[in-house]
C-alpha cells in the first residue's frame, strides 16, 4: 500500500489562493471507476450525473449500479455499499469490464466490500473519506484500522479526502452535499465539461428549489478546486467526436421508451424489483401520450388487467420480473389459448424464489419458453444491449399484433439501470398500431378463422357489429364455441404452433462474431453480447480460433444454427445461470444439469452444446469470460491428446 | 338490417335498431334442470332488452365455474377466463373501453375464494360494471366441494363431517370495503326481484354488486328448499332509492324500509338474521371512480412522435 498523499497534508488548508500541485497525466484509453457510499449518500446520483455526462461529451459509456437489498441498510457495513460503477472510453463500451480502476469511497467499510468481492484492481486508485481515520469513537477508529490491514496486501494507492470538511464549507449537512463534492474531484481528474455537469444537474434537481441546484453547483466546484489542488494525477481518455445524434439512458427507460414508440397505449404491473423503474418512468410520461398504466392489486391482477385492454382492442403492456412471471403464468396460458395479443417485459433477477432481488441472472429462460400447462406456444425475445431494450418494444408489439400471440421480452438487472448510449432512434409512425377498426363482421368471418398454412387469423374486437363471440380458454373451435372433440384440439393446437413456424421464416441467423469457422463458437443470449465478445476479441488477439454469435429469438428459435455450429469443432454458451460443474461431486456427463440456453439448443440442434455459466448476482466479465474460453481450449487440447 | 347500415350504427350513434330477447342470445343452456343459474339468465336478457343494449357494445366477462358458462349463452362479446380472474380481465377492458358495458359473473367460489382479493380491490376501484355473484354455497363444476359461503355444518367431498366454519357473509365483506358504492342481494325464485335488483344494479354508476342466492338442485338443494317456498323467511328491504316490486307485495309481507344512502344500518341489517334480506343494502353515487379519474385524450401517431421526439432531446449526448 502506498500512500503518496497522507491525510495530514491535505487538512485544513483553504481552497483560497489555488496553488495546483504538479500532475502526472494518465493516458489511457479508457478506465473503469466506482463511486461507493453508505446507501442514501448520494454515489447513484453522482455516478449518473457522471456517465451521463461522459456519454454527452462522446466517450463511450457503460454503467452498472451497485445497489444494496434495502433501502436503508446499516450505515458503515459491508452489506450497505452503494453506488455506480462506470466503464468509459474512446471506443463503443459494450460491458462493465474488469476490475476498477479509481475508487471513490465515503468510507472504508463500503470500499471492503468491492475489496471482498474482487472489485478493484490491484494497482486501483483509491480516493476515500479520511474523517474515520481518527474519528472521536474508538469503534470507528478500530473498523479503519482493521480494514485497512485487510487491504494491505493489495497494490492500491490510498488517498485520504477530507470530504465532509470540505463540504460544510458550504453546507450544514455534509452527508447531503459529498455526493456533489466528489462528483467535483472526479471532473477534476477526468477533466469532464462543467458546463455539462451544470446542465445535469439542473435536470436532475430539475423538481427541487433552485437553491438545491446551486448548492450542488458550488459543492462540486469545491471537489474541483480540491482535486486541482491536491491531487498530484489526471486521466486523460482521447476523444472521437461521433457524427451522429446519440442518446444516453437506461435499459429500463429505454423499455418505456420503446413502449410508447410501438404506440402502445395501456400498461398494467405490480411493483417488483428491478422493472419497477419501467413503470415509475411510464407513470412520468406516458400520460402525454394518451397512455395509461396501471397498478394492479398484484401480479396476477396485472396481467389480466392488461389481458383484458389487449382483448378490448390494443395490445397492452405488462412489466415484472420472475417471481412475477411465475404468478401471471396461468393467465399467459389463457391469452396464448384466445390468441389475445400480449406484451410482457420481464426484467431478470436472480433466483429461485425471491432469490437476488437486485441482481442480475438469466434464470428465466426456460420458464418463458416452457412455464404452463399444455402446450402454450409463445414468442420469446431478448434484447442484448440498452439499443435493443428501445427496439424490442416495437418489434414485440408488431409480432404480438400481426401474429395474436404474446410475446416475452426477457431483459435483466443488468440492462435495467445500466446506462448506455446509443444512436437516437428516427421515430416511425408504421410503429403505431392502425387505429382500431370497427367495422362490421360479415356472416362469413369467424373469430378464430385459421389460415391452415399460417395459422393466422383476424382478430374481431368488441364493438364491431356482427362479431359477437365469447372467447374462452377452454378449447375451441373456429366460432370460439367450447368443443372437446379430439379433431378440433389437435387442430388449435396445430394453428397456434404454426404461427411461431411462420414467425420463424421471416428470421436471419444471428451474425457470427469472429470467424465464420473455428475450434469454439461462444452462444450468448441477452445482456451478456458485450462481455462475451470482448473476451472473443482477447481470445483471438491470442491467435486462438474463436468466434461467437448471439441469440435474439429464443422461441421460435433463430433459424441455422445447426448450420452455423457444424462449422465449429465445438460448441459453448456463456450464460448467467446456474449449471452444474463437471468436476463437482457426484456429477457426471449424464446426470449434469445445464445452462439454459446449451439445454435449448442441444435439445434443437441435436450438437453436443457445453455450457459455461456462473450466478454471481453481477454481471460476467470480459476477463472471467477469456478465462473460460481459455481453460475449455486446454481441456479440448488435452481431450484430442489423450485420443491421439 | 344490412351490413352497411350496421357498419355504421356500429359506431354508436344514432342506432335506430331495436332488440328483442332472441336479439341476446337462443342458445339453450347447458346447465342442470333446475338450477338457479337459468333465471339470472332470463332475467339478464331481459334486462338487455327493456334496456336496448347494443350487443356489440356489451361484453360479459366471467371466470370459472357453472355460473360462469354464462357469457356463452349471450349474443354480445363474452370472455371466459380463469378461476377467479373475471374482475381483473373486465376492469382491463372497461379501462381501455369506457364505452362498453361492461358485466362480470362470478360464482362464489370464484369471487369469494380464489378470487377474493380481486373482489375487495374491484369494489375499492369502483369502476362502473355490473358484478353479478351466483352464489349456491358450493362448488359445482368440480362436484360438491365446500365453498367460503357454504353454511356451517353443511356436508360436502371436501368436509364430508361438515363445514368446518361459519361461511363467509359477502354482503357484510363488502360493505366493509372503503369507497363501496352498491351492494344489493336478491334470489333466484325471486324473478321480479331478481330483475329489479339488477336493473338498479345496471343503472348504478359504479362497481354494483349483486349477490344472488341461488339453487342448486344437485349439490344444495336442501340450503334455500324451505326460502323458496316461503316467503315469509324473507325481509324486503324498501326505499324509493332501492328496490320496489309493488307486485311482490302481497306474497312478500315482511317489508322493511331502509335508506340505501345508510352504511352503518346496511352494515348491521347484512349481519345474520333469520330472515334472507332482499334489496338494495347501500348505495352511493358520489363515491369516486378509477375509470373517470383516468380518462384521457387520444393522440394520433403524428402528435404522440413530436412529443417522443422532444424527450428523446432530453437524453441527446
Amino acid at each position: 500500500m502506498s500512500s503518496s498523499l497522507p491525510a495530514s497534508d491535505v487538512r485544513g488548508e483553504s481552497a483560497v489562493g489555488l496553488q495546483s500541485v504538479a500532475k502526472n497525466t494518465i493516458h489511457t484509453n479508457e478506465h473503469v471507476l466506482e463511486i461507493v457510499s453508505d446507501s442514501g449518500e448520494g454515489a447513484q446520483k453522482c455516478g449518473q450525473i457522471f456517465a451521463s455526462v461522459a456519454a454527452k461529451m462522446s466517450y463511450g459509456v457503460w454503467t452498472v449500479e451497485i445497489i444494496p437489498a434495502e433501502i436503508e441498510p446499516p450505515a458503515r457495513t459491508p452489506a450497505g455499499a452503494s453506488g455506480n460503477l462506470i466503464r468509459f472510453g474512446r471506443e463503443k463500451v459494450t460491458n462493465w469490464g474488469d476490475e476498477a480502476n479509481l475508487v471513490i469511497a465515503f468510507n472504508e467499510q463500503v470500499l471492503l466490500s468491492r475489496h471482498r468481492l474482487h472489485a478493484l484492481a490491484d494497482d486501483c486508485t483509491i480516493l476515500i473519506e479520511s474523517r474515520w481515520m481518527d474519528h472521536a469513537d474508538e469503534e470507528i477508529r478500530l473498523a479503519w484500522k482493521a480494514a485497512m490491514d485487510e487491504i494491505s496486501d493489495s497494490g492500491y494507492r490510498i488517498i485520504p479526502v477530507p470530504m465532509e470538511e470540505e463540504c460544510l464549507r458550504r453546507v450544514d449537512d455534509p452527508r447531503k452535499g459529498k455526493n456533489m463534492f466528489a462528483l467535483g474531484i472526479l471532473a477534476q481528474i477526468y477533466d469532464l465539461d462543467l458546463d455539462k455537469i451544470h446542465d445535469q444537474i439542473r435536470q436532475q434537481f430539475a423538481k427541487k428549489a433552485p437553491e438545491v441546484s446551486k448548492a450542488n453547483w458550488d459543492l462540486l466546484q469545491l471537489g474541483v478546486d480540491w482535486g486541482q489542488k491536491n491531487l498530484d494525477f489526471n486521466v486523460e481518455i482521447p476523444r472521437v467526436e461521433v457524427d451522429e445524434p446519440r442518446v444516453v439512458m437506461n435499459g429500463n427507460q429505454a423499455s418505456a421508451l420503446g413502449a410508447v414508440a410501438a404506440g402502445m397505449e395501456f400498461c398494467a404491473m405490480y411493483p417488483i424489483t428491478p422493472a419497477t423503474s419501467v413503470s415509475h418512468y411510464l407513470c412520468d410520461v406516458f400520460e402525454t401520450y394518451g397512455g395509461k398504466v396501471h397498478q394492479s392489486e398484484d401480479e396476477i391482477a396485472a396481467a389480466g388487467v392488461a389481458i383484458g385492454a389487449s382483448y378490448a382492442g390494443k395490445v397492452a403492456l405488462t412489466v415484472t420480473s420472475g417471481p412475477g412471471m411465475a404468478l401471471k403464468c396461468e393467465f399467459l396460458g389463457l391469452a396464448i389459448m384466445t390468441e389475445i395479443p400480449l406484451v410482457v417485459l420481464d426484467v431478470q433477477r436472480g433466483g429461485p424464489s425471491t432469490g437476488l432481488p437486485t441482481k442480475v441472472e438469466q434464470s428465466d429462460l426456460l420458464s418463458a419458453l416452457y412455464a404452463q400447462p399444455g402446450d402454450a406456444p409463445r414468442v420469446v425475445m431478448a434484447p442484448a444491449t440498452i439499443e435493443e431494450c428501445f427496439h424490442a418494444m416495437v418489434t414485440a408489439r408488431r409480432i404480438a399484433k400481426t401474429f395474436r400471440c404474446v410475446v416475452i421480452v426477457l431483459s435483466d438487472a443488468n440492462l435495467a439501470s445500466g446506462q448506455q448510449q446509443f444512436r437516437r432512434p428516427a421515430l416511425d409512425e408504421r410503429w403505431h398500431a392502425a387505429p382500431a377498426n370497427h367495422r362490421a363482421v360479415g356472416n362469413d368471418e369467424r373469430p378464430y378463422d385459421w389460415d391452415p398454412a399460417t395459422g393466422l387469423s383476424q382478430r374481431i374486437v368488441p364493438g364491431q357489429p356482427g362479431g359477437m363471440h365469447t372467447v374462452t380458454g377452454l378449447n375451441h373451435d373456429q366460432d370460439s364455441k367450447v368443443d372437446y372433440r379430439p379433431e378440433t384440439n389437435q387442430l388449435g393446437c396445430e394453428m397456434r404452433s404454426r404461427k411461431l413456424a411462420l414467425l420463424h421464416e421471416t428470421m436471419s441467423p444471428p451474425p457470427i462474431h469472429g470467424d465464420d469457422e473455428g475450434q469454439l463458437l461462444i452462444v450468448g443470449w441477452g445482456s451478456t453480447r458485450g462481455a462475451i465478445e470482448e473476451a472473443v476479441d482477447r481470445a483471438r488477439a491470442d491467435g486462438q480460433r474463436v468466434s461467437s454469435t448471439h441469440i435474439t429469438f429464443l422461441s421460435p428459435l433463430q433459424p441455422g444454427l445447426r448450420e452455423i455450429f457444424d462449422r465449429f469443432d465445438h460448441v459453448m454458451t456463456v450464460e448467467i445461470n446456474y449449471s452444474d460443474d463437471l468436476n463437482a461431486p457426484h456429477i457426471t456427463p449424464e446426470n449434469r444439469r445445464l445452462g439454459q440456453l446449451a439445454w435449448l439448443l442441444r435439445a434443437q440442434t441435436l450438437v453436443d452444446v457445453d455450457c459455461w455459466t456462473r450466478v454471481p448476482g453481477q454481471p460476467l466479465r470480459p476477463g472471467q469470460i477469456h478465462e473460460a474460453i481459455r481453460n475449455k481450449l486446454s481441456s479440448i487440447d488435452a481431450m484430442e491428446a489423450t485420443r491421439s | 338490417m344490412n351490413d352497411q347500415a350496421q357498419s355504421f350504427f356500429g359506431c354508436g350513434l344514432d342506432d335506430e335498431r331495436t332488440f328483442d330477447l332472441d336479439d341476446y342470445g337462443d342458445v339453450v343452456p347447458r346447465w342442470c334442470g333446475g338450477c338457479g343459474d337459468h333465471g339470472v339468465l332470463n332475467a339478464v336478457k331481459r334486462l338487455m332488452r327493456d334496456e336496448q343494449l347494443v350487443p356489440e357494445r356489451t361484453v360479459f366477462v366471467s371466470g370459472i365455474g357453472c355460473s360462469s358458462r354464462f357469457p356463452h349463452y349471450l349474443n354480445t362479446y363474452g370472455f371466459h377466463g380463469i378461476h377467479g380472474r373475471a374482475l381483473p380481465v373486465a376492469t382491463g377492458i372497461k379501462l381501455s373501453r369506457p364505452d362498453l358495458e361492461v358485466f362480470a359473473v362470478m360464482g362464489d367460489g370464484d369471487c369469494c375464494s380464489i378470487g377474493a382479493g380481486h373482489w375487495l380491490h374491484a369494489t375499492r376501484y369502483n369502476i362502473d360494471m355490473t358484478v353479478l355473484m351466483l352464489d349456491n354455497a358450493i362448488y359445482g363444476l368440480t362436484k360438491a366441494q365446500t365453498s367460503p359461503t357454504t353454511p356451517e355444518g353443511y356436508k360436502t367431498n371436501t368436509q364430508p363431517k361438515g363445514s368446518y366454519l361459519p361461511a363467509l357473509n359477502p354482503i357484510a365483506t363488502t360493505l366493509g370495503i372503503t369507497n363501496v358504492s352498491f351492494v344489493a342481494q336478491t334470489a333466484d325464485w325471486v324473478p321480479a326481484h331478481l330483475l329489479a335488483t339488477i336493473r338498479a344494479a345496471y343503472k348504478h354508476q359504479g362497481f354494483s354488486f349483486v349477490r344472488i342466492l341461488q339453487r342448486c338442485p344437485k349439490f344444495t338443494a336442501p340450503l334455500f328448499a324451505e326460502q323458496a317456498r316461503t316467503p315469509d323467511l324473507h325481509e324486503m328491504l324498501q326505499h324509493p332509492d332501492g328496490v320496489t316490486v309493488a307486485a311482490l307485495d302481497k306474497i312478500y309481507k315482511r317489508r322493511l324500509e331502509h335508506d340505501p344512502s345508510d352504511l352503518d344500518r346496511a352494515r348491521e341489517l347484512a349481519e345474520e338474521s333469520e330472515h334472507v334480506r332482499l334489496g338494495v343494502f347501500y348505495r352511493d353515487d358520489s363515491r369516486p371512480r378509477y375509470d373517470d379519474t383516468r380518462h384521457l385524450p387520444t393522440y394520433t401517431a403524428a402528435q404522440n412522435i413530436e412529443r417522443l421526439n422532444a424527450e428523446f432531446d432530453r437524453y441527446a449526448v
